[in-house]
């Protein structure tokens, strides 16, 4: 009898697994989590390092846990749009009209600022590269193509550049340090933004694409005559040699947390009142050039009561506290003028069903 | 022609043994001598019978259903990729297989470019990993001692398991230098030839072809071994008696015997080096432009899927990148389908000459 049953069930079991993976529960994707304290979050992947040490320093601090996953500003704001997370996370302001999009106002909140630097691997080269926007420009273009170049040797006086091809790196993915570089470029090239314009990712006319930041640092670690962008702490870790890049003002600048807060100083007095503002090619004196916001994207309304006060709660936090732990991690802290407002407007998120 | 009759005995006597004694008298019980106590209590042993009826109509059920399955996955996948894909079949058309610009920021897209790549870096992978891996392939199994055969296969297939991001590791630190320096002086003297011409970076079609040569070559010769394992060792008795050499034998009777096999073990490694993604895309420039040099920066469709996937700067810009999703599942099928076709072939001739 026993035999029996097992003969007749084992087919039946399978045919059951069968038919389940085949009906397929429902992808769960990322739901907001049940627990009222849990805030979930997605985006970015250039502050990931800041942010997880910020929320690991939160939960200790309050008991609030914040998931986030680092999986790149667009999926960020699609998971935000389809409401699967509680906030977002951009290393680009959004546009018009995906804000249209956006089932919810949502509001941006700048957290730090980061620098993206040109790094280039002249083994000859002792002192660091001096580049003006208009050389920057014409060697992503492909006007510039030797290193010798008249246009590069005008603004190094006395160092010998070598008579080798210039090979441009990008970034091959998708990113926001792309959007900031290429913000750049149109800014101080109209033929840039005529012809490529800005975007996490463009039609680059020259050079080769390296994915993520480690490959673009790869490639131009690896790969003599090669001059690539860059987050500055990449290039920080991998001891490759930055230039210095001419500001508005006329003095040449290298990435530092001094001149990315400078930047971020000089776009305070005309901040626009959502804060999706772009701080390169500064006016101030000391400001580097090519220098970014990171910013937290809050919905202004937030039904689930705990959950709003722990979101504001988190961004008064992070205005305060959070901005001392970023210096260490190559992070430019907000300057005082940004936070005061920042902290104004955290008034516009409401909480509550009202 | 001395092989023909005898391929065809050969044939005949692997297939024999083989069918007869797996299937039935071993699994059944032996059927007791018939006598008079056998044929009167005739309840024991017809009773398994129904049961095993039902149980086979289960399996049966159960199997179809599994083998459905895989179907059911592969025309969803189709499905999607078409339903996705629309956005830009619609704005650009069949243009989409031929043009040649890919630009996020204006929003034109054309595959021909990742295609062209695609096609090359294969190309490259198979002409060299065909012959390496059946040289190979012949020595392990015709030529060496079974058992040191044995050992390097083992030796072999732990390549396989090895994951592609570190075979992408070690083109970027080992085969990129190394192609640089043999690049530059075959640049030198063959330069005036289009194929030939620089600069040489050392990243291009064909370090990304090299590499994938690399990754596929332990499947043909894995998968060779094994087949010309399979061939009945009368058949190389046979030519050995009519005097061939060891040459001769492998030439004329081992790999025309084993043709369909080996063709079935490239076309692993075919489908393999198609969909190859993190590897190629570390080491071949991500490039979308179609050039005539091999030293060249090129870019792949799962290359290019894998790199801009995560942050499409628009709903056009996906729905582009689905469709080259789409194209590269087109062509993997069409590949398969010749593959079939000539496997079949071969099948076809074998059984004319025999």
């Amino acid at each position: 009898m026993n035999r029996k049953l097992k003969t007749l069930l084992l087919p039946a079991l399978a045919a059951a697994v069968m038919l389940a993976t085949l009906a397929g529960a429902p992808v769960p994707g990322v739901h907001a989590s049940p627990a009222a304290t849990n805030l979930t979050g997605a985006g970015a992947t250039f502050p990931y390092p800041l942010y997880s040490k910020w929320f690991d320093m939160y939960h200790q601090a309050t008991g609030i846990e914040i998931n986030y996953q680092s999986i790149g500003s667009g999926g960020g704001i699609q998971q935000l749009k389809n409401g699967t997370v509680d906030f977002g996370a951009s290393d680009a302001p959004l546009t018009d009209a995906k804000l249209k999009e956006m089932p919810r106002r949502v509001f941006h909140y700048p957290t730090v600022a980061g620098a993206v630097v040109l790094a280039y691997n002249l083994p000859s080269l002792k002192e660091p590269l001096h580049l003006t926007s208009d050389v920057v420009a014409g060697i992503y273009m492909g006007k510039i193509t030797t290193w010798n170049d008249k246009r590069i040797a005008a603004v190094n006086p006395g160092i010998e550049l070598p008579a080798a091809p210039i090979l441009p790196v990008h970034r091959s993915d998708g990113s926001g340090t792309t959007y900031v570089f290429t913000d750049y470029l149109t800014k101080v090239s109209p033929e840039w933004a005529s012809t490529a314009g800005k975007g996490t990712a463009v039609n680059w006319p020259v050079g080769i694409g390296g994915k993520g930041n480690e490959g673009v640092t790869g490639l131009v670690k690896q790969t003599p005559n090669t001059i690539g962008y860059v987050e500055l702490v990449y290039a920080v870790q991998n001891k490759l040699p930055v230039c210095a890049v001419r500001n508005r003002s006329g003095r040449f600048v290298e990435a530092s947390l001094d001149s990315i807060t400078a930047a971020a100083a000089s776009a305070a007095s005309n901040m626009p009142a959502d804060f999706r503002v772009s701080i390169t090619d500064a006016a101030a004196a000391d400001a580097y050039p090519i220098a970014s916001f990171t910013w937290l994207l809050v919905p202004t309304r937030i039904k689930d009561a705990e959950k709003g006060r722990a979101m504001k709660d988190f961004l008064a936090w992070m205005l305060v506290d959070g901005q001392k732990l970023a210096p260490a991690l190559q992070y430019a802290p907000l300057p005082e003028a940004v936070i005061g407002l920042e902290r104004q407007a955290l008034d516009r998120i409401t909480v509550g069903a009202t | 022609m001395p092989a023909s009759p005898m391929a065809n005995a050969g044939r005949r006597a692997i297939a024999f043994p083989r069918l007869s004694p797996a299937t039935p008298g071993v699994a059944r019980p032996q059927p007791p001598p018939i006598t008079r106590e056998t044929v009167v209590p005739r309840t024991r042993s017809r009773r398994p019978a129904p049961r095993w009826r039902l149980a086979d109509t289960a399996f049966r059920v159960t199997a179809l259903g599994f083998a459905l399955s895989v179907l059911a996955i592969t025309g969803a996948i189709a499905v999607e990729l078409f339903v996705q894909s629309a956005a830009a079949r619609h704005a650009f058309g069949w243009s989409f297989l031929w043009t040649s610009v890919w630009d996020p920021v204006f929003s034109k897209f054309g595959a021909l470019p990742f295609i062209y790549g695609t096609l090359a870096t294969t190309a490259i992978a198979l002409a060299i990993a065909t012959p390496l891996g059946l040289g190979t392939a012949i020595c392990l199994a015709e030529l060496m001692p079974r058992r040191l055969g044995d050992g390097l296969t083992f030796l072999l297939e732990l390549l396989v398991a090895v994951p592609s991001v570190v075979y992408g590791l070690m083109g970027v630190f080992v085969l990129v230098p190394l192609m640089r320096s043999i690049g530059a002086p075959i640049e030198r003297l063959l330069g005036g030839i289009p194929l030939f011409s620089g600069p040489v970076y050392g990243i291009g079609l064909l370090t990304a072809g090299v590499l994938l040569a690399v990754m596929i070559v332990p499947y043909i010769i894995a998968v060779g071994r094994e087949v010309l394992l399979a061939v009945p060792q009368a058949q190389r008795d046979g030519a050995l008696a009519l005097g061939a050499t060891r040459w001769e034998t492998v030439r004329q009777v081992v790999l025309p015997y084993a043709r369909s096999g080996i063709l079935g073990a490239t076309f692993l490694a075919l489908a393999r080096a198609l969909g190859e993604t993190m590897a190629v895309t570390m080491v071949i420039g991500n490039r979308p432009e179609i050039a005539a040099s091999l030293f060249a920066p090129a870019h792949t469709m799962a290359a290019v899927l894998a790199n801009e996937f995560a942050e499409a700067a628009s709903d056009v810009h996906l729905a582009a990148l689905v469709e080259v999703a789409l194209v590269l599942f087109g062509i993997t099928l069409v590949v398969n389908a010749i593959a079939r076709l000539l496997i079949l072939g071969t099948r076809g001739t074998e059984r004319a000459r025999a």
